[in-house]
C-alpha cells in the first residue's frame, strides 16, 4: 500500500510540473505584459527599465526555475494589473466559484435523478420522450447561450433574478457565503442553473442506463413478485443500487465544474476565479494565470488520487506493487 | 413576480430609510461598468480608466470643466517664476476625508511618491524635477526645463495626505517587481467629492458624496454603486432590466436595440481617438527587398485607394467622423483648415502607383488587432480590398492586441493600425512628441515604423518650452501639417462611443474623452 501511495504521489507531482510547464510555454506567446503595464506616455527607457526589474528578459530556463522555485512555497508573486498578492486575490475568490459548483451540483443531482428515473420507467410515455429530447439540447447547447438565454427571460422580461453580480455576502472567517442572504440566494439560482445544465443531462442519461440494467435483474423480479408497491421498488430498491456511478461520477466532475465555471462567471459576472482569470488573459497578468492553471490541476490531481486510493481500498487487486 | 417587486420595492424603501440621516434625497447611481478599476492607488499602474475613475474620490491641483479646459481645483492660483520654476498658491479651507487640513506637504509627499523611480505612473510627469514648499499654502515646483504642458499632466496627479501615507507606510508606491501590496491599493482618502464606502474587487466599489466638499457641488448624487460587468450583452440587459442606471459604454450592435428601450437614453457622439494608420519607412520591408512606401507618391496612392465614406457608411455604420489630420476638433493643435478628408479615387491611384515605378502593385504585410478599436477587424478587411483594387497585395495579419503590440512595436509590420487620443494630457503636443517625432531618448516611443523630419521635430521641440499658448498651438499645427502632407500617418476616423443612461437623469454630460465625469450629474 506504501509504494502504492508513493507511486501515486510521484505521477502528480510529475503532473504538475508538466502543467506549470506547459502553461509557462503558452504564456511566451499570450503578448507582452509591459506593454499594457505603462501608459502611452511612458518611454522607451521606461519600458526597458521595468521589463528587466520583472525578470522579463531573462531566458526561458531561467523565468520557469524561479516559477517554479517560488510555487513550491506557495509563492505565485504579486498580479501585474492589480499589484496584489496572488494567492490572496484567489483564495478570496475560490469561495465564490467553489459555492456556484456546490449548488450547481446539488441542482445536477435533485433534478436528473428523478428524470433519469422516470425516463426509465416511463419509457414510450409523451413526456419521458420530451425529457429525452430537451436533454440533447441541453448537452449540446454552449454555456454562454444558455447563460444569456436565462438572463433575457428571467432578468430582463420577467424581472425575476438578478443578471450579474453576487448579491450580497455574509464573511465567515476567510470565506465569504452568498448562501445566508436573500439577494445572495437570488443570484446564484441563474448562473447555477446554467453551469448544471450539463451536469444533469449527464446524470440522468447515466440514472436512466443504470435503472434500465437493474430493473431486469432477478431482485427487482422478485419484489414485484412479493407484491411490493411499484415506488417502493423503483426508488427504494432499484434506484439505491444505481447511486454508487453517479456518486463517484459527481465527484469527478466537481474539478471540471470549476474549470468550466469561468465561462458561466464571465456571463453573469460571478466574482470567482474563472473571471479573475480570463481578465487576466486579456492583461497578461502572468502570475494570475500561473496560479490559476496550477490550482486547478492540483484539484484535478487531488480529486484524482482520492478516486485511485478510494478504489484501492476497496479492490485489492489494483494495488499493484503488493504482490 | 410581484412577490419579488414588492421585495424590491421594500429592499428600495430600506435604502432610503438607512440615508434619511444624510438630510438629502437618495439619488443612488448605479453603474455597469465594462471592467473593474484595477486598484484604489492612483498611481499604481497607468491605467487611464482606473485613474479616471478615483477622480471622484482624489482631485489634482489643477481640473478639468465641463467643456475641457484647465480650471484651477486643489490649487487656487499660479505662476510661472521662471522658465523652470512654477509657484501655485493653494486652496485654503480645504480637507481630506479622514478630516485632515490639506496643505501644501501633502503636495510635496505626492510629487515625491509619483516620481519615485519605481512609480509606473512618473511617465505621467516627465518633467518634474523638485518642488519646495514656501508656506503651508504655497509650493514650488521645480522642471528639468522650460514645458508648457505642466498643467495638463497635474490634472492626473492626484494629491494624497501625507500624515495617512506615513501612518500606513505608503509613502513609496506599490512596486509591482518588489512583490510587495501597499495600503493605498485598499484604502483611499482624498479630497474629492464622492468618498469610499466600500469595495470589493471584481464586484462592487461604493461612493457617497462628500458633503465637505470644498466646491459647491453641481451634482445631486449621494451614492455611486461602481459594478463591473465585463460581458457587454449582460451590461445591456441589466440595464434593461433597471438592475443599473448607467453604462459607460454601450456596445455599437445593441444601440438600436436600446435606442427603442422606453426606460433607457443613449448618449452618443464620437471619441477624441483618431484612429490611423502607420507605415513602415525603413529601407526594406518585413519580408525583404526594397521598401516603396518611402516614396510620397506610393502613400499618397494608398489614401486615395482607401475610400472614407463607404466606410464610415457600412462598417462604422454612420457613427463615426472621418478625419482628415490626425488630432480630433477638441484637441488644441488641431486646425479646420487642415481637416480635409482625401476623396477616394482609385484610378488617379493606380496611375500614381505606375507612375511611383510599381504598376503591379507589391506585397506588404498590414497588421490589424481585432479588438483595439471599434469594429476594426472590419475596418481592416474593407481597407486591404480596396488596396487589392489597385493592385496592391496586402497580406492581412489579424490577432488581439496583446500578441501584435510586440509585432508593430519592433518594426514587423509594413502597415499597422494605432489610435491616439492625446490622453492624458489632451494637447496634440501628446501625438507630435510620442509618434511623430523621431525615435530618441523620451521622444519617439510611437515612432513605430522609424522615420525621421527634421522639421517635425525642430517644431515639436520648441513647442515644447514655448510658453505662450497660441505660439505653442501655431507651431504644433505647422506640424501637423507637415504630416499631413507628407503622409507620416493616414488618418481614418474619430471613432463612435456611446454611454446608455436610465431615463431618469436630468443631466448626463459626456465627455468626449470617454471619461464620466459624475459631479455634474443630477438625478
Amino acid at each position: 500500500m506504501l509504494a502504492f501511495l508513493i507511486k501515486r504521489a510521484a505521477n502528480a507531482i510529475f503532473v504538475m510540473l508538466s502543467v506549470s510547464f506547459i502553461a509557462f510555454m503558452i504564456f511566451r506567446f499570450v503578448g507582452d505584459p509591459v506593454e499594457l503595464m505603462l501608459n502611452e506616455q511612458a518611454t522607451q527607457s521606461q519600458r526597458d527599465e521595468l521589463r528587466s526589474r520583472l525578470g522579463l528578459d531573462q531566458s526561458f530556463i531561467a523565468q520557469f526555475a524561479t516559477f517554479v522555485g517560488n510555487a513550491a512555497k506557495g509563492d505565485f508573486g504579486i498580479s501585474f494589473r492589480n499589484q496584489q498578492d496572488v494567492m490572496a486575490m484567489i483564495a478570496e475568490r475560490f469561495p465564490a466559484t467553489f459555492e456556484l459548483v456546490l449548488v450547481a451540483t446539488f441542482i445536477s443531482l435533485v433534478v436528473g435523478i428523478p428524470m433519469g428515473v422516470i425516463t426509465a420507467i416511463r419509457r414510450q410515455t409523451w413526456y419521458a420522450e420530451t425529457m429525452q429530447f430537451v436533454s440533447i439540447i441541453g448537452i449540446s447547447l454552449p454555456s454562454f447561450v444558455v447563460g444569456i438565454g436565462l438572463i433575457l427571460v428571467f432578468s430582463v422580461l420577467l424581472g425575476w433574478f438578478p443578471a450579474f453580480g453576487r448579491g450580497e455576502t455574509v464573511q465567515i472567517g476567510w470565506w465569504s457565503t452568498g448562501l445566508l442572504t436573500h439577494t445572495g440566494r437570488m443570484s446564484i439560482i441563474l448562473p447555477a442553473l446554467s453551469l448544471s445544465l450539463f451536469q444533469i443531462t449527464l446524470v440522468m442519461r447515466l440514472v436512466r442506463a443504470e435503472m434500465l440494467e437493474v430493473l431486469r435483474s432477478d431482485f427487482i423480479k422478485f419484489a414485484r413478485a412479493r407484491g411490493i408497491p411499484a415506488r417502493a421498488i423503483h426508488f427504494r430498491h432499484a434506484l439505491r443500487n444505481c447511486l454508487m456511478p453517479v456518486v463517484t461520477l459527481t465527484a469527478m466532475q466537481i474539478g471540471g465544474l470549476i474549470a468550466f465555471a469561468l465561462v458561466t462567471e464571465t456571463v453573469f459576472q460571478w466574482p470567482g476565479m474563472g473571471l479573475l482569470f480570463i481578465q487576466a488573459v486579456t492583461f497578461v497578468d502572468v502570475p494570475i494565470m500561473a496560479a490559476y492553471l496550477c490550482i486547478v490541476a492540483l484539484i484535478f490531481v487531488v480529486l484524482n488520487a482520492i478516486v485511485d486510493v478510494t478504489y484501492a481500498i476497496i479492490d485489492p487487486r489494483l494495488r499493484g506493487a503488493d504482490k | 413576480m410581484e412577490s419579488a417587486l414588492r421585495k424590491r420595492a421594500l429592499l428600495a424603501g430600506a435604502l432610503a430609510v438607512t440615508l434619511v440621516g444624510t438630510g438629502a434625497a437618495a439619488e443612488t447611481l448605479r453603474w455597469g461598468a465594462q471592467r473593474d478599476i484595477v486598484s484604489l492607488d492612483p498611481y499604481s499602474y497607468g491605467d487611464s480608466y482606473t485613474i479616471s475613475f478615483l477622480n471622484h474620490v482624489y482631485e489634482g491641483l489643477v481640473r478639468y470643466n465641463r467643456d475641457l479646459s484647465i480650471e484651477p481645483a486643489l490649487a487656487a492660483s499660479w505662476e510661472v517664476v521662471s522658465p523652470t520654476v512654477w509657484r501655485f498658491k493653494l486652496r485654503e479651507g480645504v480637507t481630506f476625508h479622514n478630516g485632515n487640513a490639506f496643505t501644501a506637504e501633502d503636495v510635496l509627499a505626492s510629487l515625491t511618491r509619483v516620481s519615485d523611480p519605481s512609480s509606473p505612473l512618473k511617465g505621467n510627469l516627465p518633467s518634474y524635477k523638485s518642488a519646495t514648499v514656501i508656506d503651508d499654502h504655497t509650493i514650488e515646483i521645480e522642471l528639468v526645463g522650460a514645458y508648457s504642458l505642466l498643467l495638463n499632466d497635474l490634472t492626473n496627479i492626484h494629491i494624497f495626505d501625507k500624515d495617512w501615507l506615513v501612518e500606513n507606510n505608503a509613502e513609496k508606491p506599490t512596486d509591482v517587481s518588489a512583490g510587495v501590496e501597499g495600503y493605498a491599493t485598499f484604502n483611499a482618502n482624498g479630497t474629492g467629492p464622492f468618498k469610499l464606502e466600500s469595495r470589493t474587487p471584481e464586484a462592487q466599489t461604493i461612493l457617497v458624496a462628500n458633503e465637505n466638499w470644498w466646491d459647491k457641488p453641481q451634482h445631486n448624487l449621494t451614492r455611486i454603486e461602481f459594478q463591473p460587468i465585463s460581458s457587454a450583452a449582460t451590461r445591456v440587459a441589466a440595464l434593461l432590466s433597471g438592475e443599473v442606471d448607467f453604462v459607460d459604454s454601450a456596445p455599437v450592435q445593441d444601440i438600436d436595440r436600446l435606442l427603442a428601450a422606453e426606460n433607457v437614453k443613449v448618449l452618443e457622439r464620437t471619441d477624441l481617438r483618431t484612429v490611423m494608420l502607420g507605415f513602415n519607412r525603413r529601407e526594406t520591408l518585413v519580408a525583404g527587398g526594397p521598401n516603396p512606401m518611402n516614396d510620397l507618391r506610393v502613400r499618397q496612392a494608398m489614401q486615395m485607394a482607401v475610400d472614407m465614406d463607404l466606410i464610415h457608411e457600412k462598417v462604422m455604420r454612420g457613427r463615426s467622423r472621418n478625419a482628415g489630420v490626425l488630432v480630433a476638433p477638441p484637441i488644441p493643435g488641431y486646425s479646420a483648415d487642415l481637416d480635409t478628408v482625401v476623396p477616394a479615387d482609385p484610378e488617379k491611384a493606380k496611375a500614381l502607383l505606375a507612375e511611383a515605378g510599381y504598376p503591379d502593385g507589391f506585397e506588404f504585410d498590414f497588421v490589424c488587432t481585432n479588438e483595439s478599436y471599434v469594429n476594426e477587424e472590419q475596418f481592416c478587411q474593407a481597407i486591404a480590398s480596396m488596396w487589392s483594387r489597385i493592385g496592391l497585395k496586402p497580406r492581412l495579419d489579424i490577432g488581439p492586441t496583446a500578441k501584435q503590440t510586440p509585432k508593430r512595436s519592433n518594426g514587423q509590420a509594413d502597415i499597422y493600425t494605432i489610435g491616439w487620443a492625446n490622453e492624458p494630457m489632451l494637447d496634440s503636443y501628446s501625438i507630435l512628441i510620442q509618434m511623430l517625432h523621431s525615435k530618441g531618448g523620451n521622444a519617439g516611443v510611437f515612432n513605430w515604423g522609424g522615420w525621421s523630419y527634421p522639421e517635425i521635430d525642430r517644431l515639436t521641440d520648441a513647442a515644447a518650452v514655448e510658453l505662450d499658448r497660441e505660439k505653442r498651438l501655431s507651431m504644433q499645427t505647422e506640424a501637423l501639417k507637415i504630416a499631413k502632407d507628407e503622409i507620416v500617418m493616414l488618418p481614418l476616423h474619430q471613432q463612435p462611443m456611446a454611454w446608455a443612461v436610465g431615463a431618469g437623469f436630468k443631466d448626463f454630460p459626456q465627455f468626449p474623452d470617454n471619461k464620466p465625469r459624475l459631479w455634474y450629474v443630477t438625478k
